[in-house]
């Protein structure tokens, strides 16, 4: 049995730097920074009050008129990957129900989807007159909550939230009945999933797949849990531009924000029998786990890091040598940086200190499930225009970080590139790209 | 990506549960085998004016007693907690050394992965709650985020904020075995366990992991996973008999009863079993997954995904419906799926659909949600190994549209060779499994 290859034929992304693939990769390189204070709700008396928000839509502008009732289920995070699904499913050319149900050419019982999602957090805002028939003596009453409080809530309301519903809506409306998955690893989420789709097709269980992932952490619950795991960075809200510096010798921690990010996969054999544009070629997926009692954190030397990377190198059949790209996962908080820095070095040698490195969240801030697929789409557009930007904020490195951290940018060929990521829990990540031979197709 | 040749064949060689029959795999056979209900009154919270006042709790259970180390796990969360008992059970049957980090069985720990089907944890409610309280103005019926923010910094903690995220399941499953290869945490409604195993089945299939450390761990028995399921009608209101309210293909029928646990398998190459010595208790022969794609609300009428799932896991396995001797089904106690599920098996299985065993181990142990595939897996498992198949209890009405044989009431003693598993999921995921008694000969 021969695997198949796996080409990604498509690309979406809606992020802090705009709604399209096009936007994010015209911020990335002019090095305009999406990170703000945060506007969708007040956040005074947060130790961080920045964010990165992804600017003004109109949902229904970005949903089938047949399907725009589904829209009052959609909780933020369904609505950032239904866009970006929709980008990466036009520009790959492939005609799903949803673009044009009278020319669909694609199989929907060979179309998978792996989307990657984070623990969706509920709106505060919605469960208030709920909450307030709720009260007595000033606390929150579980027995009024149980006769009143449950009346006072929209009948629909879990399926707004279940982390699944992110791919069931996209695939509802691409009519997507293949293979489902949605994978729940925190910020190693989309390189995972990624991941397994490209196996999925290489397996023969689809011809195409929509892989990446999204999250909203624009939320109160979520910015409290990330600033009381110390990992946001606090005493910068006056600087947004500069407040998130991975790698960088004065970062003091990261930046959350929301994004969705979605590649369109295919079969090399069914990219060509449609005579699609190949944007780049997966070649290697590597996967292990950080060991480590501080769960919050990545252990000290990086080996989940440095496990992932090796297997994934293993998987693609290159060495050190081969790679012109890293993106690293680099969230800005010290020690986590540092661990990757050292994983990534354990795993590619004096290699490591060459090889252009280019972290992504000093502008796309952290964006939990959806950023791993950022930075992959930041890659493939990186290959295909053959320029890599220089990293945001980073000046010098933090103490012992070695890795060749890009202060300016450069041009040139890119024949392979390594994504890695890593996330509080453990899980660990890396993903190998390969330009496509030949190039793309414009 | 490589290119294999090889397939691996893949293994059960070990099991653990943490359910509410009981907190060991002999505890929930032997419930199973004298039909004993796990439900009863809610007491994980006051319950007592929701509309469904009962459930299927995890009862008298403490991780401490079942590991040695729990000073590394302190303050996770029930789905957590159960995980790590029934891992802990898995490994020692597996010959799986946990809790060193020098193990001496020779098992490679980057050749180790995971794949949970895990949900979130509980809410910090109080704080939860409080916080909606301080920042609820009644009269703009708007929030006034900063005095949330206030009460949420105070009030909430960073551990239990972090210890609800869906992944740390595999964080502590991993800190607890020294797992270094792949590993992922899905969540696909009820169908996430039974997804986990069928894509763990697949990784050591493609030569990524020789181990494999499967299934699922999950409670939604919290005010607001309560909350939710209510609000869709999807939960008995059966609060007069809990024992009784679990009736799946009955007449009488009313809903789900909800429950939790944690139920692992140990997946492994035959090569790695064989090599070790270690006892094989049944093969994963196929696995098929696909979608709906129809409406986030139901299940598509005519089991259009279901269908395609079961036809996808016997292609998979090489083989027919006339090999299946048993089909564990997803079987919930709802209206919707029960029938549905019925006119699928019928589709798939035609005229011998009247005459093999199906039945509903939710009757006894009610839904685990999360959890429940992996569970369903094992009791599939020890009905091949014991000769027999698990009853559907409760049903004493049958509904009369509903005309298998759900092997009512009392277990059957019958020779089993291979079994059909199946579990759906909000929003229209399908993921079945087919176990097979392992023999040395294909």
């Amino acid at each position: 049995m021969t695997s198949a290859r796996v080409v990604i034929t498509g690309l979406g992304a809606v992020s802090p730097l705009g709604l399209t693939v096009d936007e994010m990769w015209a911020g990335l390189t002019a090095g305009r920074c999406g990170i703000a204070r945060i506007q969708a709700f007040d956040p005074t008396g947060l130790p961080c009050e920045l964010g990165g928000e992804v600017p003004p839509y109109r949902i229904q502008d970005h949903v089938p008129k047949a399907m725009r009732k589904a829209v009052k289920l959609m909780c933020r995070d369904i609505e950032l990957s239904v866009l970006a699904a929709r980008e990466a499913v036009a520009s790959s050319g492939l005609i799903t129900k949803g673009i044009d149900p009278e020319k669909v050419n694609v199989d929907p019982t060979r179309f998978a989807i792996n989307m990657g999602a984070g623990m969706i957090s509920c709106d505060l805002e919605e469960l208030g007159p709920a909450t307030a028939v709720s009260v007595t003596d000033g606390q929150f009453d579980l027995h009024k909550w149980g006769q009143d409080g449950i009346r006072q809530i929209t009948p629909l309301w879990l399926l707004k939230y279940l982390p699944n519903m992110l791919a069931c809506h996209i695939g509802i409306i691409h009519d997507i009945q293949g293979p489902s998955n949605t994978i729940t690893c925190a910020e190693a989420s989309s390189h995972l999933a990624i991941g397994e789709a490209a196996q999925i097709i290489a397996r023969g269980n689809a011809d195409v797949a929509l892989a990446g992932g999204a999250e909203a952490k624009i939320n109160l619950m979520v910015m409290v849990r990330q600033n009381l795991l110390c990992r946001a960075v606090a005493g910068r809200n006056d600087a947004p531009d500069t407040a998130c510096r991975p790698f960088d010798a004065q970062a003091a921690g990261a930046v959350f924000g929301e994004a969705a990010g979605v590649l369109t996969l295919e079969s090399l054999h069914h990219a060509r029998s449609r005579d699609a544009g190949i944007l780049a070629e997966i070649v290697g997926i590597g996967q292990s786990h950080s060991v480590h009692p501080a769960y919050a954190r990545m252990e000290p030397d990086g080996a989940g890091i440095r496990i992932a990377v090796e297997k994934a190198m293993a998987d693609a059949g290159i060495g050190p040598e081969d790679l012109d790209l890293i993106v690293p996962h680099g969230t800005a908080v010290p020690q986590d940086d540092l661990a990757e820095s050292r994983g990534l070095e354990a795993a590619l040698g004096s290699a490591a200190r060459r090889i252009p490195t280019w972290p992504t969240k000093g502008q796309l801030s952290t964006t939990g499930a959806a950023a791993g697929a950022l930075d992959v789409v930041a890659v493939v557009r990186a290959m295909n225009e053959r320029l890599i930007p220089p990293a945001k904020n980073f000046t010098r490195p933090v103490e012992g970080c070695n890795l060749n951290i890009l202060t300016e940018r450069r041009q040139g060929a890119i024949r392979h590139a390594l994504c890695c990521s890593h996330t509080f829990g453990g899980q660990t990540a890396a993903v190998v790209l390969k330009s496509f031979e030949g190039g793309a197709r414009q | 990506m490589k290119t294999s040749e090889t397939r691996e064949r893949v293994v059960v060689t070990g099991m653990g549960v943490v359910c509410p029959l009981g907190h060991d795999v002999g505890a929930m056979w032997e419930g199973i085998l004298s039909g004993r209900s796990g439900a009863n009154r809610t007491t994980i919270f006051d319950a007592s004016t929701f509309p469904t006042t009962f459930d299927a709790e995890v009862k008298g259970y403490d991780f401490r007693k079942h590991i040695r180390h729990p000073e590394l796990h302190e303050g996770c969360s029930r789905g957590s907690a159960f995980v790590l008992g029934a891992t802990a059970q898995a490994c020692k049957q597996a010959g799986i050394e946990a809790e060193t980090a020098q193990p001496t069985d020779g098992i490679d720990r980057t050749r180790m992965g995971i794949y949970l089907g895990a949900g979130e944890g509980s809410l910090d409610n109080e704080s939860f709650f409080g916080c909606i309280i301080a920042g609820w103005d009644a009269e703009q019926q708007r929030m006034v985020w900063p005095r949330s923010t206030r009460v949420a910094m105070d009030r909430m903690t960073a551990v239990r904020e972090l210890e609800q995220e869906p992944n740390m399941a595999a964080g502590h499953t991993a800190m607890l075995t020294g797992a270094r290869g792949p590993v992922r945490s899905c969540l696909t409604a009820c169908a996430a366990s039974t997804q986990a195993v069928g894509e763990a089945c697949m990784i050591i299939r493609r030569g990524d992991a020789d181990i494999m450390i499967a299934g699922g761990a999950h409670s939604m028995i919290h005010p607001l996973g309560i909350t939710g399921f209510n609000l869709l009608t999807a939960l008995s209101r059966r609060n007069d008999s809990p024992e009784t309210a679990s009736r799946p293909f009955s007449g009488s029928r009313d809903g789900f009863v909800i429950g939790e646990g944690a139920a692992i398998l140990i997946l492994e190459s035959l090569a790695s079993a064989r090599k070790r010595g270690v006892s094989i208790f049944a093969e994963i022969a196929g696995y098929g997954c696909s979608s709906d794609a129809f409406r986030i609300t139901d299940m598509h009428e005519e089991g259009r995904g279901a269908v395609l799932a079961m036809h996808a896991a016997l292609a998979d396995a090489g083989l027919t419906t006339d090999d299946i001797d048993y089909v564990n089904t997803h079987g919930t106690s709802t209206a919707e799926n029960d029938s549905i599920e019925t006119l699928a098996i019928k589709t798939v299985f035609k005229d011998r659909a009247h005459r093999i065993p199906v039945s509903s181990i939710k009757s006894m142990l009610g839904h685990l949600i999360g959890a429940a595939g992996a569970a369903e897996i094992i009791a599939s498992v020890l009905a091949i190994r014991e000769g027999v198949v698990p009853p559907t209890m409760n049903l004493h009405d049958p509904d009369p549209k509903l005309d298998l044989d759900y092997v009512p009431n009392a277990p059957r003693k019958m020779p089993i060779n291979t079994v059909m598993k199946e579990s759906f999921g909000f929003g229209g995921q399908n993921n079945v499994v087919i176990l097979k008694r392992f023999r040395e000969e294909t």
